[in-house]
């Protein structure tokens, strides 16, 4: 049998050096760009955008300086789109804007059951973990234990709130500023604020400060 | 439309594994899914839940089996082919033939960061006054269309409360099939866990949906 896995594999080798997919889209993409559909140049800025320039490192800030300052907090309670705009975050995948902040009494958790809505300019592209079956089928039925896969165990007496991303309207998660923190600056602030917290599936810590 | 992407209180799947430093991609070929998938919706010719309901009618097997840039690959294949921009032949071979439609626009390189920085906002005037408010009491209907919907199953035939009144929205229910634009109003609607989930439920947990006017009844 392994002769005949041998040669099979060699003969395609000699076809293509592709796999399946990485053929299917290599397909696809250059007859979008030989029709003029697309322009490449686009592609390259896209893809530019989501790696190096939009990620979870903005809503970092964004959750350091609600932490810092109680009238921006206040902003953006009232209206998460325009307090995070101030930052020059927004846009695509986030035109609408909720800040779901902890409180002793209640914990937020956000969830997209039907697909895979995320706060986009804010935490940038969804971990693949967001994106399946297994969490978007179990957070609203069994939130607690949705966070236990995570670790994460709630103060006995904290109820637990789950946000169903259904329409275009993208929630963040603003943490609880942790004790054994006072007196630090919005950037030491930040570096403890995880994509994970601003999901509601982790927590800072003061421990995290790198 | 009851398919597979309809994932909330499913069971079966085990627990969610995060992967420890996750990479933004995991191969090249996500990276170029991605990008063709934002610049293709630039076209103009379907909506996102368009291309959402071209995800979610994939067959459940496929849809359950498939990462997520898979989901997105298949279906924009699906979209393309529907809206006369490429052929089948084409997709399977890679030779361009001559099967062509006009793109509404093109985006191009130097717009890319204007065009996501702007974004698609999905909030229209008004045609009428909001029919609830906040701390009304409302139902959900119970529906099961063939057709996309952003109302999921669980949700179905619930009693919550309004929380939030978040404005005057694009209706998905009918855009996703290429009908003019329309817009509801659109509202936080919260259930308590045991009203979703029945009487094994956590009673200290809620769940809320973002719901359109048309999904709901006063109670």
């Amino acid at each position: 049998m392994s002769g005949h896995d041998h040669h099979h594999h060699h003969d395609h080798e000699h076809d293509n050096h592709f796999t399946p997919i990485e053929a299917r889209v290599k397909a696809l993409e250059s007859l979008m760009v030989e029709k003029g559909y697309v322009d490449p140049s686009a592609l390259d800025a896209i893809i530019d955008t989501y790696e190096t320039r939009i990620g979870p490192r903005n809503g970092a800030r964004v959750v350091a300086k609600a932490w810092s300052d109680p009238a921006y907090a206040a902003r953006l309670k009232a209206d998460g789109t325009a307090a995070v705009a101030e930052l020059g975050y927004g846009g695509r995948g986030g035109e609408h804007i909720v800040a779901c902040f902890n409180t002793p009494e209640e914990h937020n958790l956000i969830v997209c059951t039907l697909c895979s809505c995320y706060p986009w300019p804010v935490l940038g592209l969804p971990p693949v973990w967001y994106k399946s079956p297994p969490y978007r089928a179990k957070a609203v039925i069994d939130p607690r234990g949705t966070l236990a896969d995570f670790g994460v165990k709630l103060p006995e007496g904290q109820r637990i709130r789950v946000w169903d991303s259904t329409a275009e309207t993208r929630f963040i998660v603003i943490p609880m500023r942790p004790a054994g923190t006072e007196g630090w600056s919005e950037d030491e602030l930040a570096s403890i604020v995880s994509r994970d917290s601003m999901i509601g599936v982790g927590l800072p810590s003061p421990e995290d400060r790198p | 439309m009851n398919s597979a992407h309809d994932l909330g209180g499913q069971m079966g799947f085990g627990p969610v594994v995060p992967e420890k430093d996750e990479p933004i991609f995991h191969a090249d070929w996500e990276k170029k899914v991605l990008a063709i998938n934002v610049a293709a919706g630039a076209m103009g010719a379907w909506t996102i839940d368009g291309i959402r309901h071209a995800r979610e009618s994939l067959p459940p097997a496929q849809y359950l089996s498939s990462s997520y840039y898979q989901i997105w690959l298949a279906a924009l294949d699906k979209m393309l082919v529907q809206q006369g921009f490429l052929s089948k032949e084409e997709l399977a071979s890679g030779v361009a033939g001559s099967t062509r439609r006009e793109p509404k626009r093109v985006l191009k390189g130097e717009e890319v960061e204007a065009v996501l920085r702007r974004g698609f906002p999905y909030e229209r005037e008004a045609p009428a006054p909001a029919r609830f408010k906040v701390g009304d009491k409302v139902r959900t209907i119970v529906m099961h269309p063939q057709h996309h919907t952003r109302l999921p199953r669980y949700a179905r035939g619930k009693q919550g409360v309004i929380e939030r009144v978040t404005g005057c929205h694009v209706f998905p229910d009918t855009g996703a099939h290429g009908a003019p634009e329309t817009a509801q109003w659109l509202y936080t609607v919260v259930f308590s866990g045991p009203e979703l989930w029945g009487r094994d439920a956590d009673p200290t947990s809620t769940v809320s949906i973002e719901a359109w006017e048309s999904y709901l009844e006063p109670a």
